[in-house]
């Protein structure tokens, strides 16, 4: 008797020690899967960007690159007239841009969660083509639509509506903010849709049930459950756009430029790698600092609404 | 109230079939444009022609970019996928210390913008004294890719019964037997949408490429460098139509294949 008490005694211990081992050897197991990405990731994406920050404190004389840290860079990025017009320029146009996507998809990622029942796969494939097919050819579009001699002015002439083409369409900062806009559209969707979709229906339900009209249904439960969605849209919109260089460079002109094509300058024709690297940690920064504020702004906003 | 919710959709699907006519003309003017026999692009439409198709055909540098494009993109699919299959398996099926912390940290590359990638890994490689070559295209785009291919198979390895993987364990098969035929089979469709979908991100990416591919060109690369002369403009067209045709042709592929079995039937399992 006390043998067998012994044993099942032993045998709870070897259990327990059995599951601890598991659970160990199961973070084991799968640090180990993560391990080769991790490593790869460190040393082409952590280590490049420590990099670039320790470039922006150093400082290039001719063609030789002085080590020693300083601010002279950062002091530089701010105190130019033309960096700072081209930061805020640049924060100005993804912001508007941000605003402009995500409240032109909301409806669009409505419709398709709540309205589309049989066919919501083709939706969601014609909706997700766009962003998968090049960037760069997108934004060429639009240089072919609003070029002097584009698609918007043959067209009108053609059709005797105007007599000489508009100037005003390619060239300037509007132009860059309608191809971003159109550009980045499949990137506010997605993320919308999704938290549209995971909203139990039947919160709905109830509200209908307790007399809340349409409006305030979506006021005070679409909305404020969507409101990850939209977050996480305007964030994947606005901070990737305020960097964007190949939009301006197309469309944008002079008065269009934005931060990074300045960057780009540093890098390749000036050369001045810890200037540019500087601006570069700038602008990311700012768009940093503006991102935390305005999601914490807006989530207290909608938290308001009850 | 239900009129009312008729009501509403029918003012939803309009707005809808308008967003998406917003998303897809533009793009079209490049395949209409392409066959107009006119070397401006503009209106009244002169003619059809294919002789921009025969002349782009005809250009060795397109030739050579394009095999370019598909090495880079084949090289970078394949190591990112690979790279990202074993980190879904580990973040989906274990309890994994910090697991959060890494995948917020495999995603960044989404929040960063393309030009700071690029001088990033310009300036490192330029102080570990690597030449730039189309490998370090490759390099970059790995960064870019791994985070969807991570997300593509995630999907995938939340989307089947768990259950199947067990059983195989219970049932005294090994770790790596288990996976070779039970989780393998069943995340294929993934791991095929995933190798599609990041060859498609690497194919079209420019700006990591201008930055280091050195004296390198791949096709992207070759249409920037394109863009500067208007003679040249209906040959991008003609190239830039066929690039989008086989990118939808791909994207359909990917999504399909990725689709098979999680929608609403239980996966199939291959002996």
């Amino acid at each position: 008797m006390a043998t067998t008490e012994a044993d099942t005694e032993h045998q709870r211990v070897s259990k327990a020690g059995i599951t601890a081992f598991l659970r160990r050897s199961e973070s084991a197991r799968g640090l180990a899967l993560l391990g080769p990405t991790m490593v790869i990731m460190v040393l082409a994406l952590a280590a490049p960007l420590g990099l670039l920050a320790a470039y922006s404190f150093w400082s290039q004389h001719g063609w030789t690159l002085d080590t020693h840290f300083t601010l002279d860079q950062y002091t530089r990025a701010f105190s130019r007239q033309s960096y700072r017009a081209l930061f805020y320029r640049s924060l100005w146009i993804s912001s508007i841009v941000t605003v402009v996507t995500v409240l032109l998809a909301y409806p669009m990622a409505y419709f398709v969660a709540f309205r589309v029942e049989k066919s919501k796969f083709i939706w969601l494939i014609l909706l997700t083509i766009p962003f998968w097919t090049s960037y760069l050819l997108r934004v060429f579009a639009w240089k072919v639509i609003l070029g002097y001699n584009g698609v918007i002015n043959s067209g009108l002439m053609s059709l005797g509506l105007i007599h000489a083409p508009l100037e005003f369409l390619l060239y300037n900062p509007t132009a860059v903010v309608v191809t971003l806009a159109h550009a980045w559209a499949a990137f506010a969707i997605l993320p919308i849709y999704v938290s549209l979709e995971k909203i139990d229906r039947s919160l709905l339900e109830a509200a209908a049930d307790l007399g809340d009209g349409a409006v305030r249904r979506f006021l005070r439960i679409t909305l404020p459950l969507s409101l990850p969605g939209v977050l996480g849209a305007a964030v994947l919109i606005f901070v990737p756009t305020t960097g964007d260089y190949v939009t301006p460079s197309l469309v944008g002109g002079s008065n269009g430029v934005m931060i990074a094509n300045i960057i780009e300058v540093m890098f390749d024709k000036i050369g001045n790698w810890p200037l540019g690297a500087a601006l570069a940690m700038a602008s990311m920064a700012m768009v940093g600092i503006i991102t935390l504020l305005s999601v914490q702004a807006i989530r207290l906003a909608v938290g308001k609404v009850k | 109230m239900r009129a009312r919710g008729r009501a509403d959709g029918v003012g939803l699907f309009v707005y809808a079939i308008f967003y998406l006519a917003f998303l897809y003309v533009p793009v079209l003017f490049l395949p209409l444009f392409s066959f107009n026999n006119s070397t401006f692009i503009s209106f009244p439409l002169s003619g059809f022609t294919t002789q921009w198709y025969v002349q782009m055909w005809a250009d060795d540098e397109v030739q050579h970019a394009l095999a370019n494009s598909l090495k880079v993109g084949a090289a970078a699919a394949l190591v990112s996928t690979m790279l990202g299959l074993p980190a879904a398996k580990a973040l989906t099926r274990y309890r994994v210390p910090g697991g959060t912390v890494m995948l917020g940290f495999v995603n960044l590359p989404l929040f960063i913008p393309e030009i700071v990638l690029g001088i990033s890994l310009l300036i490192l490689l330029n102080t570990a004294a690597i030449p730039l070559s189309l490998i370090t295209v490759v390099i970059g785009h790995v960064t870019v890719c791994v985070p969807f291919a991570i997300t593509v198979l995630m999907s995938r390895m939340e989307g089947f019964d768990r259950s199947l993987e067990e059983a195989s364990l219970d049932l005294g098969e090994t770790g790596w037997m288990t996976f070779w035929r039970v989780t393998f089979p069943l995340v294929l469709p993934g791991i095929v949408s995933a190798l599609l979908l990041t060859f498609m991100v690497s194919f079209d990416d420019f700006l990591i490429a201008y930055f280091l591919a050195g004296t390198q060109v791949t096709l992207p690369i070759y249409i920037w460098g394109q863009l500067r002369f208007p003679y040249k403009l209906p040959t991008v067209l003609a190239l830039g139509a066929l690039i989008l045709l086989v990118s939808c042709i791909l994207v359909i592929a990917a999504e399909w294949i990725r689709s098979l079995g999680v929608r609403g039937r239980r996966p199939v399992v291959g002996a």
